[in-house]
């Protein structure tokens, strides 16, 4: 009897810890794995950020095939989680399945919009961001060569190449925006020596700024852009630390704030579509002390005027991705 | 005169190996602060102990099955086929266009249509470096291992150029027709009342990959282009003046390697993505050299080592949803599976060997 009532016991307190980490929210990082110093990385940031304010506690995975995707999102809402975010455009196909099975969980996709009443689609104005970096490439060369490299070829690595070279000519009209990709694979992400070939093949051509949003394969362009003594822009997190001085400001996405967002709504998360842009602090150009002496006043107030036109809505960056064309290249 | 008596060969080895790699992989757990214990009852849950999550392990065990018995043909032959993993991806490439093509009306009709096109792919790729190997002498590990980068590149050029979803950012191909929708098991076993999940990705293909097991055997062991197979393999000298042409040898057993590889499509394409996604087959192409070689490339061996490494793939997975166990780690238990069963065969085998003889000599006294 004793015996019986300690395994009732022991079957409560299951049930009430299980019950207790019900409201726990999920995380599922893409394949690039948790830390890519890059996009996932943030997001990973952004969950560590909530759990160390709220003393919170959140499960993550992170996938190593792509039948995962559905399988670790049900397998997180059968398990109570909620809400259950995923880092990644990749799991929208997964999402559109899973999302209608599981009413009453909330789920949130960054990067991707995915239609469902339970379902928050956060995206960024990359675009936006980018501009802004490219006025900061204008004022910072001294020619009118600047240059772009991007990692796998994809339309949301030439939104990002496309709201550069707007940037760049909204001050030099004339100017030539040389863009490379680095690979038509997912290799591309991580492969720092094409991509120091390429900055070298791009200072030969003239270029004096070079922008790389190429994930791991930005660190070997920020590399030699120091070797060669030219100044690079880096991306998604702020980079301006790794190689100071050098390194003219980055463009960064906050993909933690995303995360951070939904953790803090919890189950109550807010759905439906949400832009992260200037306005509200989703993407901007990072400032510290690493570049403080290569920004400019000149550029710094112009910079501002930009920020405050594309607010306004007075400046219109064209979004590659509307169109898959770019007017300034 | 063997040392040993088969089954200690077939099962007893292998067997000793596994448990070899299980105690340090348990080791390991150990080290960064998990139970063991906890982490295989969550394998063995995870793999096997819902329809759910059998379904994933059957789905991984079909690919291996396809793979380990294409890079078995080769080995048949004493041709290293480390290409798989191209063969597999461009098999992909003429599944995903055989379903893409026309809007078709049932999936009886269009997974016949599917597997030829997947074979044909495969083994067209399967035939150049395999023409390189029979005409010019080009090593055919080199070659093939150089196609898998020219197939990914390749794949992912016609991916965004001609296969994608215009206004899509993610490299994949349209989702093919609900007439090209392979049944899954859940489907499958309904009838027969027995229930089983319907998210689960195991398909009709597993059944297919085990009637590839069934063709293997008969056509090594009970064909004269089979015997013509394993002759050139054990003996390529001793085989040519036996008449055996080797070029011709060479390049069919290639082709019937890419063929099978190619065929692996049918389950990871149209059974499960139903789309095509760029890296489909997720390594299976490699895994398939340690399947085959798990499975002293017999349809037998090669069945169960793939059931093997579809539970290492999804308790693994399982590991680092429920046990934060990171996937680095779940690859090392991976890896020393394949060291033990694989590089470190006669680290078992010698004394094993030893032991039996010393036995038969205790019994002849």
């Amino acid at each position: 009897m004793t015996l019986m009532k300690s395994f009732l016991g022991a079957a409560a307190t299951l049930a009430l810890t299980s019950g207790a980490a019900l409201a726990d929210p999920a995380l599922i990082f893409d394949l690039g794995g948790k830390f890519d110093k890059s996009f996932n990385e943030s997001a990973y940031n952004g969950a560590e950020r909530w759990a160390a304010e709220t003393g919170g506690t959140y499960r993550d995975v992170e996938l190593t095939s792509d039948a995962q995707r559905e399988q670790a999102l049900r397998r997180f809402a059968e398990s109570g989680y909620n809400p259950v975010v995923m880092a990644g455009f990749n799991f929208a196909t997964a999402l559109e399945t899973v999302a209608a099975d599981f009413p009453d969980t909330k789920f949130a996709i960054i990067d991707m919009v995915v239609d469902a009443p339970n379902v928050k689609s956060v995206v960024f104005s990359e675009h936006e961001g980018s501009y802004l970096v490219g006025v900061a490439a204008a004022y910072a060369a001294e020619g009118d060569t600047v240059s772009f490299i991007g990692g796998m070829d994809m339309p949301l690595i030439s939104k990002f190449a496309c709201g550069y070279a707007q940037g760049f000519k909204s001050v030099k009209p004339d100017g030539t925006v040389i863009v490379n990709m680095t690979g038509t694979t997912p290799a591309a992400w991580n492969d720092p020596i094409k991509g120091g070939e390429l900055t070298r093949a791009q200072k030969a051509a003239g270029s004096e700024v070079v922008f790389a949003a190429a994930g791991g394969t930005g660190l070997g362009v920020l590399q030699t852009a120091k070797d060669e003594g030219i100044l690079a822009i880096g991306v998604d997190s702020n980079q301006n630390y790794l190689q100071p001085g050098t390194v003219l400001t980055s463009m960064v996405k906050r993909v933690d704030n995303a995360v951070y967002d939904a953790f803090m709504q919890g189950d109550a998360l807010e759905t439906g579509f949400s832009v992260m842009g200037l306005s509200n602090g989703g993407v901007g150009v990072a400032m510290d002390d690493n570049n403080a002496s290569l920004m400019t006043d000149e550029m710094t107030a112009a910079l501002a005027d930009a920020e405050a036109k594309i607010i306004s809505g007075e400046i219109v960056v064209h979004d590659y991705m509307s169109d898959e064309t770019c007017p300034s290249y | 005169m063997q040392a040993m008596p088969k089954w200690a060969d077939a099962i007893l080895i292998p067997f000793i190996s596994l448990l070899l790699a299980f105690i340090l992989s348990g080791l390991m757990i150990m080290a960064i602060g998990k139970d063991p214990v906890v982490a295989v009852q969550t394998m063995v849950q995870g793999a096997f102990g819902s329809t759910n999550g059998l379904g994933y392990t059957l789905y991984y065990t079909t690919n291996f099955i396809f793979t380990g018995l294409a890079i078995a043909v080769a080995y048949q032959a004493r041709l290293f086929n480390i290409g798989g993993e191209g063969q597999v991806m461009l098999g992909g490439v003429g599944v995903a266009l055989v379903c893409l093509a026309i809007d078709w009306p049932h999936w009886a009709i269009a997974l016949p249509a599917a597997m030829i096109g997947g074979a044909v792919f495969g083994a067209a790729w399967a035939f150049i470096p395999a023409y390189l190997q029979a005409k010019r002498g080009s090593h055919i590990v080199i070659t093939t291992m150089m196609f898998n980068f020219i197939a990914s590149a390749f794949v992912g050029y016609l991916l965004i150029n001609f296969l994608k979803v215009p206004g899509s950012m993610s490299t994949e191909s349209a989702g093919f027709p609900d007439g090209a929708h392979l049944p899954n098991f859940h489907d499958m076993l309904a009838p027969f009342g027995i229930e089983f999940s319907a998210n689960s990705p195991a398909n009709i293909a597993f059944l297919i990959a085990l009637l590839a097991a069934v063709g293997f055997w008969v056509l090594i062991w009970k064909t004269r282009l089979g015997f013509e197979i394993r002759s050139f393999g054990a003996s390529e000298t001793a085989a040519k003046y036996a008449g055996i042409n080797p070029v011709r040898i060479t390049i069919i057993a290639m082709l019937i390697s890419g063929a099978l590889c190619g065929l692996m499509a049918i389950n990871n394409v149209m059974g499960e993505a139903e789309r095509l996604i760029d890296n489909a087959p997720e390594g299976a192409g490699f895994i398939g050299i340690a399947v085959a070689l798990m499975g002293r490339n017999h349809p037998i061996g090669i069945v169960l080592a793939a059931l093997l490494f579809g539970f290492l793939v999804q308790g693994g997975a399982e590991l680092n949803l429920w046990e934060s166990i990171p996937r680095e780690l779940v690859m090392v238990i991976q890896g020393l599976v394949i060291l033990f069963t694989g590089a470190l065969d006669n680290m078992v085998r010698r004394p094993l060997e030893k032991l039996f003889l010393a036995l038969r000599k205790a019994k002849e006294a």
